[in-house]
């Protein structure tokens, strides 16, 4: 007697729900729909606006912008060719030094430590990345700069006899692209090593059991089941690390010397094309100085484009070959 | 030709109606540029706003900004450490732009050079040959022949030099222009300059910093930040002769040696100014007005503001470290206030 309006009820009831549900599901769409099309638009509006800035530059100056190195602002020669060597060379050196710390790192987390000491490792290093880049520079300044120049250059030139090849050599005063360089590597390896643990955690115990299965040591486990199956996410760690150097302004400024020369030695001051820019937008006045400035970020973006589409191809690659 | 004169009535009529919306709220004035006076600014416009309840909002985003930002006519004043260029002057959308200096600076060298416990004299041409890379040790006889008591050391000097634009660097190489024919003819003057030699620090604190650590160096920076920061600096040889140690006073020597002819526009340098007592790396820092105000409430408020600084204000400038101008270029100012109008009246307060 009383089961049929309950009946009738629940089954309305229901029908509403999906009713309600549909029109949720529509303006969730929509909303999210819009999101995903709200920032890929932002980044060509960024594009747009900074080629447009840059154009009168590049109009007028070319390419040698970024193939002659004589930046000279009261002549009207905007060569950035040392800035964007500067940030080819301090990311490269960031990303040698930081790479095998970062994965070191990753492996022992997710394949060594004990439970109780995985949290507060990680939580650590993680942290590195919270840090902000002005705090890096002070430290740069204060701490890595007299140590280098005091201890770590003396010791790589005259101990090591590294001073022998031109990348070793020259005067020691401290700020260079190797201070910049060591900075990056700090501020790059809590990405690489954050993305990189997470996807090794990730391999399936599975693939760890049948390679020890196999008869494989703690090593070869690892070198030849867990690391390759984790491959594609770790270039993707070091990638973002890698645009996190190319990027990075306020530390390097602080620590690079901003001296717009082409040199071997890792010991000379170097410049950045990110340094250069914050150095010069804020006074710069003459449409030309403005212009080139933009052309430079403009260099800069494509630059991080280019990046990130080989990070992104690597990373299809390794994992067509695993899918194979 | 009368479309367009229409149009350009509406478009101002509209601008003053919304600027009067603006004026209404919170802030009276926006101002923005020069970082270099930006303490003094402050304690002023919170003083004035105390005083007054006039509101001034100001953005210390550097010269070159404050100019850009007074060109595109987006805030009611400019700030510059350096005056503006013919050419800037002609791309300012409200037409005539006046320059009003408001306080005065000075660059010091500062050293890092073990042993030395009295400060060094310079020159203005050796301080160019050390900047260009020609003289490179401390015990070099020319740096030997203006210190003959110090005990210098061989070791090489290290230059420092500002890598960010700035107003310092435009007064220090402006100084070396007016001294050394050969800098003149080969870098000259700018907010940057194509260094031969040296490192380069961002801000003053970046120049400071690396010559603390670095024995052997030599760098430039504000006199406020070099005192407030107890830095080492160097005594400088004037265009009299003698070596100046900069200080407030020697620096307001230095613009009251200065001559101005009667109707300057005041964009004039104040390096190797004459007289026994002047420091000679210095210079005024301006506040720039539109001659011709779009708004005459804002305009009569930015002139009272002005009024009020050179009668009250200059007086605190010493207290941070800043030069306050001559008694007599203060009456000149005071007057020129005069000639800032709206629509071909005076604006703000006769005296």
């Amino acid at each position: 007697m009383t089961s049929l309006p309950l009946d009738w009820l629940q089954s309305d009831r229901r029908r509403l729900r999906v009713d309600q549900s549909a029109i949720g599901d529509r303006v969730y769409e929509f909303l999210t729909a819009l999101c995903a099309l709200v920032v890929p638009a932002l980044v060509v509006a960024i594009a747009v606006a900074i080629f447009a800035a840059a154009w009168p530059a590049f109009a007028r100056l070319g390419l040698s912008i970024v193939t002659t190195s004589d930046w000279d602002v009261r002549g009207g020669h905007f060569g950035a060719a040392p800035a964007l060597f500067g940030t080819l060379v301090s990311s490269a050196v960031a990303l040698i030094i930081a790479t095998p710390l970062a994965i070191g790192v990753a492996i022992f987390l997710s394949e060594f430590s004990p439970s109780w000491l995985r949290q507060p490792v990680g939580f650590l290093v993680d942290l590195l990345a919270a840090i902000p880049s002005v705090v890096y520079g002070l430290w740069g300044i204060f701490v890595l700069i007299p140590m280098l120049r005091q201890q770590v250059m003396p010791f790589l030139r005259d101990g090591l006899h590294l001073g022998a090849t031109p990348f070793f050599s020259g005067p020691a005063y401290g700020p260079s692209m190797l201070a910049a360089g060591l900075i990056l590597a700090v501020m790059a390896l809590p990405y690489i090593s954050a993305v990189s643990r997470e996807v090794l955690m990730a391999v399936p115990r599975s693939q760890r059991e049948a390679a020890l299965a196999l008869g494989a040591t703690r090593w070869e486990t690892i070198r030849d089941a867990v690391v390759p199956y984790a491959k594609s996410g770790i270039i993707g760690g070091i990638m973002l690390g890698l645009g996190r150097a190319l990027g990075e302004t306020m530390a390097v400024t602080m620590v690079i010397g901003n001296r717009p020369e082409i040199s071997a030695s890792l010991f000379a001051p170097g410049y950045t094309m990110a340094s250069l820019i914050a150095n010069e937008f804020s006074e710069a006045t003459n449409d030309l100085h403005v212009s080139a400035l933009m052309a430079v970020g403009a260099v800069l973006f494509v630059i991080t484009l280019i990046v990130n589409a080989v990070a992104r191809w690597l990373v299809w690659r390794v994992s067509r070959v695993r899918a194979r | 030709m009368i479309k367009n004169v229409r149009s350009i009535a509406v478009a101002l009529s509209t601008a003053a109606l919304l600027s009067g919306i603006a004026s209404a709220q919170s802030v009276d004035l926006t101002g923005a540029g020069a970082t270099f006076p930006y303490p003094i600014y402050s304690k002023w416009f919170s003083e004035y706003a105390q005083r007054t309840g006039v509101k001034i909002n100001y953005q210390s985003i550097g010269s070159g900004g404050g100019i850009r930002q007074l060109s595109e006519q987006t805030v009611d004043f400019g700030a510059s450490d350096g005056p503006m260029s013919d050419q800037e002057l002609a791309n300012a959308k409200g037409g005539a732009v006046l320059h009003f200096p408001t306080v005065m600076g000075a660059v010091v060298m500062t050293y890092n050079v073990p042993g030395i416990n009295r400060p060094l004299n310079l020159s203005g041409d050796v301080i160019a040959d050390i900047y260009s890379g020609k003289i490179t040790k401390w015990n070099d006889a020319r740096i030997v022949a203006q210190n003959r008591s110090l005990p210098l050391p061989s070791s090489d000097i290290l230059v420092v030099h500002r890598s960010d634009g700035s107003g310092t660097t435009y007064i220090f190489s402006d100084y070396l222009t007016s001294v050394s024919p050969s800098w003149a003819s080969s870098l000259g003057r700018g907010k940057e300059i194509k260094w031969p030699v040296g490192l380069g620090g961002k801000g003053n604190e970046g120049v400071a910093g690396q010559v603390k650590q670095t024995p052997g160096s030599i760098g430039y920076v504000e006199l406020a930040y070099a005192k407030q920061n107890k830095l080492p600096y160097a005594n400088v040889r004037n265009a009299a002769g003698r070596y100046v140690a900069p200080s407030i006073a020697s620096v307001t020597a230095a613009a009251a040696g200065m001559k101005l002819p009667k109707n300057t526009d005041y964009r004039v340098s104040m390096v190797n100014a004459p007289g026994n007592d002047s420091y000679p790396i210095s210079s005024m820092t301006w506040i720039l007005v539109y001659q011709n105000q779009p708004d005459r409430v804002k305009g009569a408020k930015l002139v009272n503001f002005l009024r009020w600084a050179y009668k009250d204000g200059e007086k605190a400038a010493s207290s941070l470290d800043y030069a306050p101008l001559p008694a007599p270029m203060v009456a000149q100012l005071q007057n020129r206030l005069k000639t800032i109008r709206f629509a071909d009246t005076r604006v703000g307060e006769a005296r």
